[in-house]
């Protein structure tokens, strides 16, 4: 937690919504809740301010679920003061081991948008290339994960015009964070590269490759 | 293995089953029939697990035909239901005979019939379940005519014998949902609060399953800004800017950019889905 602890807002009888200060806070209070996750928890679903709490309320009453997150959110707190966040992740949680995303570095968007930004293409290629990123949710479709890096230095503006088709596997980028489009779809993100990762495969056992939490590397793959 | 031949189709025909929640983290909504006990009904009727996959039909205009004797049972919306042209009772097993066609006539009660046949309509599960979300496009396709659908294997309980109807038609007047209280209630005025507890709202004909619309009072909202996405419930009222409710349902997406002032009450959740478009609601406190 960067500051004041987080509130809770009601949301149903099987869920609560906890509102954070901001991504990092979030991202520090959904890690802590993995690694003590009670029975009766069903998933835990973080978004950009917020993370809902869904639970099984015959397992885990409400009024539980509500101590247990304010006593981790204490814990996070008390933890956070000695040192800053770490949004890439250091201290990841079970779902936190790297996944590294070879990329082909020539997305439509890639010159035009490093114009934008008043660098090179090839300097915005080493920049997300070498940020040490970390998926902090999902949204948009299913396994579109959003993903944050302290040491990425861009906000990068939507397209004016959204893509009524963007292709599997587009790598593209949007406000402060980066993504892979898992199927083909509409989108606005501008595009600077393809990968040929399974992103999503609804009959995997794990159908999504980019999970909340975990951290991912891109890497330039050779232009064939 | 018994197989069913559909017939026809009038109105969305979709397999579904209670769901695959657990997902949301993923981007994936709980989908599942839209009156969850209407199903688990029709299929305690026929001896099947609550969960097994059956057909979610909004106003009717299915028939299909066995290729062997099969009980089903028709359950959630109230009409003409026929078994080899013979017309059968609401909210019972009935057993069709093979080759003989079941026929689900218009609805004159209620908007989706949920129906059950013995064994379970066994399409392939994805994320362990059969139902169909049709917002991720995730789940057996849509069911049309000319489709083929195979049935699971017996279950080991009997057909219960039931000497009553086990339910009765969806009511044709005003239906009263239980409301909760939602994270964002400080985003609408107080009067808008009490507004969306005392009017009288009416169900938009573009309801479907990812959310209905409710036509009434526009809800001022007191604060105007924009909301970042957050995690949504089913059942969850979110209010636009320009002050419309709309309850997010199964297919919702997970995730909302309009804060959510209140949500229905989960045990409401089941009436809500046979309101007809242009039908009344009201809501009181849960």
């Amino acid at each position: 937690m960067t500051g004041s602890p987080p509130h809770l807002l009601p949301s149903g009888r099987s869920a609560l919504l906890v509102e954070c200060d901001d991504l990092p806070a979030v991202l520090a209070l959904h890690d802590a809740l993995v690694r003590t996750a009670p029975e009766g928890l069903v998933e835990l679903v973080p978004a950009a301010r917020t993370l809902l709490v869904a639970l099984d309320p015959d397992v885990l009453p409400l009024e539980s679920a509500a101590n247990w997150v304010r006593r981790v959110a204490r814990e996070v707190g008390a933890d956070a003061a000695g040192r800053a966040f770490d949004a890439a992740g250091t201290d990841a949680g079970p779902d936190g081991d790297e996944v590294v995303l070879a990329v082909d570095y020539r997305g439509d968007d890639l010159h035009a948008l490093a114009a934008t930004l008043d660098v090179s293409a090839e300097h915005l290629v080493a920049r997300h290339t070498s940020a040490r990123w970390r998926v902090a949710f999902i949204g948009f479709a299913p396994g579109f994960g959003y993903l944050v890096a302290e040491d990425w230095p861009f906000d990068v503006p939507r397209l004016d015009v959204a893509r009524t088709r963007v292709p599997a596997g587009a790598v593209g980028l949007a406000g402060a964070f980066s993504g892979a489009y898992p199927r083909e779809s509409p989108g606005g993100w501008q595009l600077i590269g393809r990968t040929e990762a399974i992103l999503w495969d609804a009959t995997a056992d794990r159908p999504a490759l980019l999970v909340p939490g975990r951290r991912v590397r891109f890497e330039p793959d050779a232009p064939r | 293995m018994t197989r069913l031949r559909v017939d026809a189709t009038a109105g969305a025909v979709l397999v579904q089953d209670l769901g695959r929640p657990g997902f949301a983290h993923l981007g994936v909504a709980t989908s599942g029939a839209l009156d969850r006990g209407a199903l688990a009904l029709a299929n305690r009727l026929v001896g099947n697990p609550d969960g097994a996959a059956g057909f979610e039909v909004v106003l009717g205009g299915l028939a299909f035909t066995p290729d062997a004797d099969l009980w089903f049972a028709v359950t959630g919306a109230f009409g003409p239901v026929l078994a080899g042209g013979r017309r059968v009772g609401a909210y019972r097993a009935v057993r069709a005979r093979a080759g003989e066609p079941v026929e689900i006539g218009t609805a004159e009660r209620g908007l989706r019939y949920l129906v059950a046949v013995r064994g379970g309509v066994d399409e392939p599960a994805v994320l362990g379940s059969r139902s169909r979300d049709t917002l991720s496009g995730l789940g057996p396709e849509p069911v049309v005519a000319g489709r083929v659908l195979a049935v699971g294997a017996e279950p080991a309980a009997s057909v219960p014998l039931l000497d009553d109807d086990a339910a009765y038609p969806p009511p044709a007047g005003p239906v009263a949902l239980g409301l909760l209280p939602g994270p964002r209630a400080d985003w609408v005025t107080d009067a808008a609060l009490a507004s969306l507890h005392e009017s009288r709202w009416r169900v938009s004909a573009s309801a479907d399953r990812v959310g209905a619309r409710l036509e009434g009072p526009s809800l001022e909202r007191r604060i105007t800004r924009e909301l970042v996405s957050e995690p949504t419930v089913a059942g969850a009222i979110q209010v636009t800017g320009a002050g419309v409710p709309t309850v997010l349902l199964a297919d919702r997406p997970v995730t909302g950019g309009y804060p959510v002032v209140a949500i229905v009450d989960p045990a409401s959740l089941d009436r809500l889905a046979q309101v007809r478009p242009g039908q009344e609601v009201r809501f009181r406190h849960a």
